[in-house]
């Protein structure tokens, strides 16, 4: 009988495919149906698309990499559920594009942090953490006061979400799908967030956050 | 899920169980031309290659973990629509308004199903329910100032419900900072009785809002005359001529701050403007932060906790923060 075990580590060609093979099986069985499940792209029911100006302060919230130190995903356990509220479930996901869930918690979650402070508190907060919360280490962020946004882009960022969340939307009563963002949503949205503060969206990006299973 | 997938997950899952057995088994046996144990004829630098079999300890614990994997997708939920043996789950899946979480957390107790973190949560309330319902037999004052031992763990506990989830804007010391009142003095901007601190956590405060006077006090020399009679208000050293053309125009403040400045509470209005008369400031009393705050105006914000930490926890919170002024 030949070695066929020596065939395949004699051929990087048929080791790399059968490796290949191999490390997708845990992708095909726990990843590729998810997509393909209503409890995972049905929106909640109270899921409303981010406004022109949150959807800026999420992006600064991206730029700024606040979701290294922060976790958007509160887990089923009471220690969580206790401090940040309810769990996170996916029908609040379903519009995120890229999903800022998070791995890490050197800050709290966020969740939910919406509607928990006043934008007066997040204000100090991001421009001097330390005069609110003495025993923080989070980093100073007070160029967001300063700079101001133009909304050039805004508009194409919304359309952008329209075409991620094409087959994800509520439904109206005759079951066709609504876009995120009218025709009007979009015509506006420069006007928006065109000279307000970085600051401005990012608080109320994070005024936002949990609204929807509330 | 539709059958399709759960064929999917579950072909592709046994498949790679069943596929890792063929793969020690073909292993196990020797496809080589040399006899067990012998040399493979394989000499490098003076290292010679044997031609050993798989240690019999790993190949057995590699079949071992085969066989806990098919127990593992016996007893749990891990072949696409089968349940496993108990029905066990982590969390309620599919939720998508809280009603719905609410009656499926209720379904899971009364049907006595297996969800993970609705059992971890029973038994977290038959622990602690009883002892926060002591708690809230008791009135805020009685827990705030008695000195028996479940008044002073109630404390405690209120201490540390504070320290999670009030102390961000109060301060781990319920002292406050510039813009979020202290709470240790006894200066209250929506009532210190028990019932009012209560009801301003529950439902949460926001102030009517103090607007920016510049204009309607005829510009920057407005703005400073109206300083100097604020500072003059609680004693403190300001120029009389600017004092009295302060004083002139405080009607258009009274409405808010009454009459003589003792703020609204003084007046039993919700409305959460300071009394100016005591030297306790909430934003700061230096003559430029006055100025400030007579030019653009305040509106402090505190949020509902409510929903999310419920009366009882809220009744607790109140009892602590009414004994900080009342020890």
């Amino acid at each position: 009988m030949t070695n066929k075990h020596e065939k395949v580590e004699k051929s990087v060609g048929l080791f790399f495919i059968l490796t290949i093979m191999a490390i997708s099986v845990g992708g095909l069985v726990e990843i590729t149906p998810l997509f393909f499940q209503k409890a995972t792209t049905t929106p909640v029911d109270n899921l409303r698309p981010y406004t022109a100006l949150e959807m800026e302060g999420r992006d600064i919230y991206i730029r700024e990499g606040c979701h290294v130190c922060h976790s958007q995903m509160i887990r089923p356990f009471r220690a969580e559920t206790e401090r940040y509220g309810h769990y996170s479930v996916a029908g609040e996901t379903v519009w995120e594009h890229p999903f800022l869930w998070g791995s890490k918690r050197t800050g709290p979650d966020l969740a939910r942090v919406g509607g928990r402070y006043s934008d007066d508190w997040h204000r100090a907060h991001l421009i001097d953490p330390r005069s609110v919360v003495p025993e923080s280490n989070m980093p100073s962020f007070k160029w967001l006061d300063v700079n101001k946004l133009d909304g050039e882009l805004t508009a194409k960022k919304l359309e952008t979400f329209n075409f991620l969340t094409r087959n994800r939307t509520h439904k109206d009563e005759e079951g066709n799908a609504i876009p995120l963002y009218s025709a009007e949503d979009i015509a506006n949205a420069k006007s928006e967030v065109a000279g307000k503060t970085e600051m401005e969206a990012l608080i109320a990006y994070m005024q936002s956050l949990g609204h929807a299973l509330k | 899920m539709s059958s399709f997938w759960s064929i999917w997950i579950s072909v592709l899952s046994l498949g790679t169980l069943l596929g890792c057995y063929l793969l020690l088994r073909m292993c196990l046996k020797n496809f080589a031309d040399v006899e067990e144990g012998e040399s493979t004829g394989h000499n490098f630098d003076g290292i010679e290659e044997l031609n050993n079999p798989l240690p019999k300890w790993w190949s057995t614990f590699f079949l071992l973990t085969i066989i806990w994997g098919f127990g593992y997708l016996l007893v749990y939920p891990g072949l696409g629509n089968w349940e496993g043996l108990f029905g066990w789950t982590s969390s309620n899946q599919g939720i998508l308004n809280l009603e719905e979480s609410r009656a499926k957390a209720e379904y899971a107790k009364e049907n006595n199903l297996i969800v993970q973190y609705d059992m971890e949560v029973k038994s977290a309330d038959a622990k602690y329910g009883p002892i926060f319902d002591a708690f809230a037999k008791r009135d805020i004052e009685d827990l705030g100032t008695a000195s028996d031992e479940e008044a002073i763990t109630a404390r405690k506990v209120g201490q540390r419900l504070f320290l999670q989830n009030c102390s961000q804007c109060h301060g781990s010391d319920a002292r406050g900072t510039t813009g979020f009142p202290d709470l240790t003095d006894n200066d209250w901007l929506y009532g210190g009785k028990p019932y009012d601190i209560k009801h301003t956590i529950m439902h949460g405060r926001h102030s009517q809002g103090m607007i920016g006077w510049e204009s309607m006090l005829g510009g920057e020399q407005g703005v400073k005359d109206m300083t100097a009679f604020v500072l003059s208000l609680s004693g403190r050293e300001a120029k009389e001529g600017s004092v009295a053309k302060g004083k002139a125009n405080f009607a258009m403040c009274s409405a808010c701050h009454g009459q003589d400045g003792t703020g609204s509470d003084q007046m039993n209005l919700p409305i959460g403007a300071p009394n100016l008369t005591d030297n306790i400031w909430l934003y700061g009393g230096s003559e430029r932060v006055i100025q400030e705050s007579i030019r653009n105006g305040r509106a402090g914000v505190m949020p509902a906790w409510d929903e999310i930490l419920g009366h009882k926890k809220v009744h607790v919170i109140s009892s602590y923060v009414y004994s900080l002024s009342h020890q």
